[in-house]
């Protein structure tokens, strides 16, 4: 049960790492993208909730699978 | 089971589906027997509330339809909300799958997102509502004929349907299926080996380029899947610690978590929608790399 635990804490904190940074890179690059292009923000917008959606869905797993270890095992 | 209400007994209680299957001694949905069930066994709960989901979302749809066909007059209430789903999905379709001709995706991408949607929407009812609801019903109806319900608790109910993997997958691997139907009758057979055995090292080093492409081939319906399963079941889990918050602790922490629930609430409310779209967005995606003929 206690290594379940730290699995489980290392599961969700690397992969927050991750997405911590691909998010950052992604969000960099559509404010860069608006700055250039303003009048391509709409369309830049939703591009940029999908490909959040991709890179925030890696973490999201993470804590499934991290929570499920805890709790269903 | 009267047995004392501890935190985990309350997480596994909402995270276990009301699973009902076929024993040695018959059908059962008697929670304690869920290992013997073996192959037949259904989660009676993802079920009832996927499909009646499902039939919610095609009664709606039809009858704000059918309701008001004359052009004239302007549409009003649930028949605007209709129309501007079915065009914020054909603007999608039209983005990502271009011009080829195929009638089956525009609607097969509006249904993958409503009822996506309508299934996780079912998250933002209170976590204790229903189940405890199902419970109570359950006994005062059964309590007495059937000897596993000793009381409302004993009950497993786990009213999301997409915080179950079973459905998650079992609709990507039906995305998955459609896919492999149209590289077949679109590409040709022909073709279609060629892509899976013919990238990315060229004619001589086939078993090698098999595999790689194999993984990539398999790895995308499991990732449709995981990932809608993943960011619902976080989601409700976080609900679920949040409501234990309210149990287990003093006043104040309790008033503060009914702040938390209702940020973590709002801020759920763009996971949920996000998702159903991201999910359609990556069904006509696939869809529409299946539909490619050129070569690469």
């Amino acid at each position: 049960m206690e290594y379940s635990i730290l699995a489980a804490g290392i599961t969700m904190g690397l992969s927050a790492i991750g997405a911590g940074i691909g998010v950052g890179v992604l969000g960099s690059k559509f404010i860069e993208g608006i700055a250039r292009q303003p009048e391509l923000a709409p369309f830049l917008q939703g591009r940029f909730f999908l490909m959040m959606g991709l890179t925030d869905a890696v973490p999201m797993i993470g804590v499934g699978l991290g929570m499920y270890m805890l709790f269903a095992i | 089971m009267a047995s004392e209400l501890t935190t985990e007994s309350y997480i596994s209680h909402h995270l276990t589906n009301l699973t009902c299957g076929k024993t040695s001694e018959g059908w059962t949905c008697d929670p304690y027997k869920v290992d013997q069930m073996g192959f037949w066994a259904f989660h009676v709960d993802s079920l009832f509330w996927s499909i009646g989901l499902g039939a919610l979302f095609v009664f709606v749809f039809r009858k704000a339809i059918s309701k008001n066909s004359d052009a004239s007059v302007a549409p009003s209430g649930m028949q605007n909300f209709v129309e501007m789903s079915i065009e914020f999905v054909e603007d999608n379709v039209q983005s990502l799958f271009g011009s080829v001709k195929n009638t089956l995706i525009a609607p097969l991408a509006l249904t993958v997102f409503v009822w996506i949607l309508l299934m996780n929407l079912m998250d933002l009812v209170p976590v204790d509502f229903l189940p405890v609801l199902a419970g109570h019903v359950a006994y005062a109806i059964a309590g007495d004929a059937v000897e596993w319900i000793k009381g409302p608790e004993s009950l497993y109910f786990k009213v999301v349907p997409t915080t179950d993997p079973n459905i998650t997958l079992g609709m990507a691997f039906g995305i998955f299926i459609l896919t492999i139907y149209y590289s077949i009758t679109v590409k040709g057979l022909k073709a279609f080996v060629a892509e899976l055995t013919l990238h990315p090292f060229g004619k001589y080093m086939i078993p090698i380029n098999f595999v790689l492409e194999m993984v990539n081939f398999i790895a995308k319906p499991i990732s449709l899947g995981l990932r809608l399963f993943g960011n619902l079941y976080a989601g409700e889990m976080i609900f679920i610690l949040i409501a234990l918050m309210l149990f287990f602790s003093s006043i104040p922490i309790g008033v503060l978590g009914f702040g938390l629930h209702l940020v973590w609430a709002l801020f759920h409310i763009l996971i949920v929608a996000l998702q159903a779209f991201i999910f359609m967005a990556l069904t006509i995606a696939y869809l529409a790399m299946a539909h490619e003929t050129e070569e690469h």
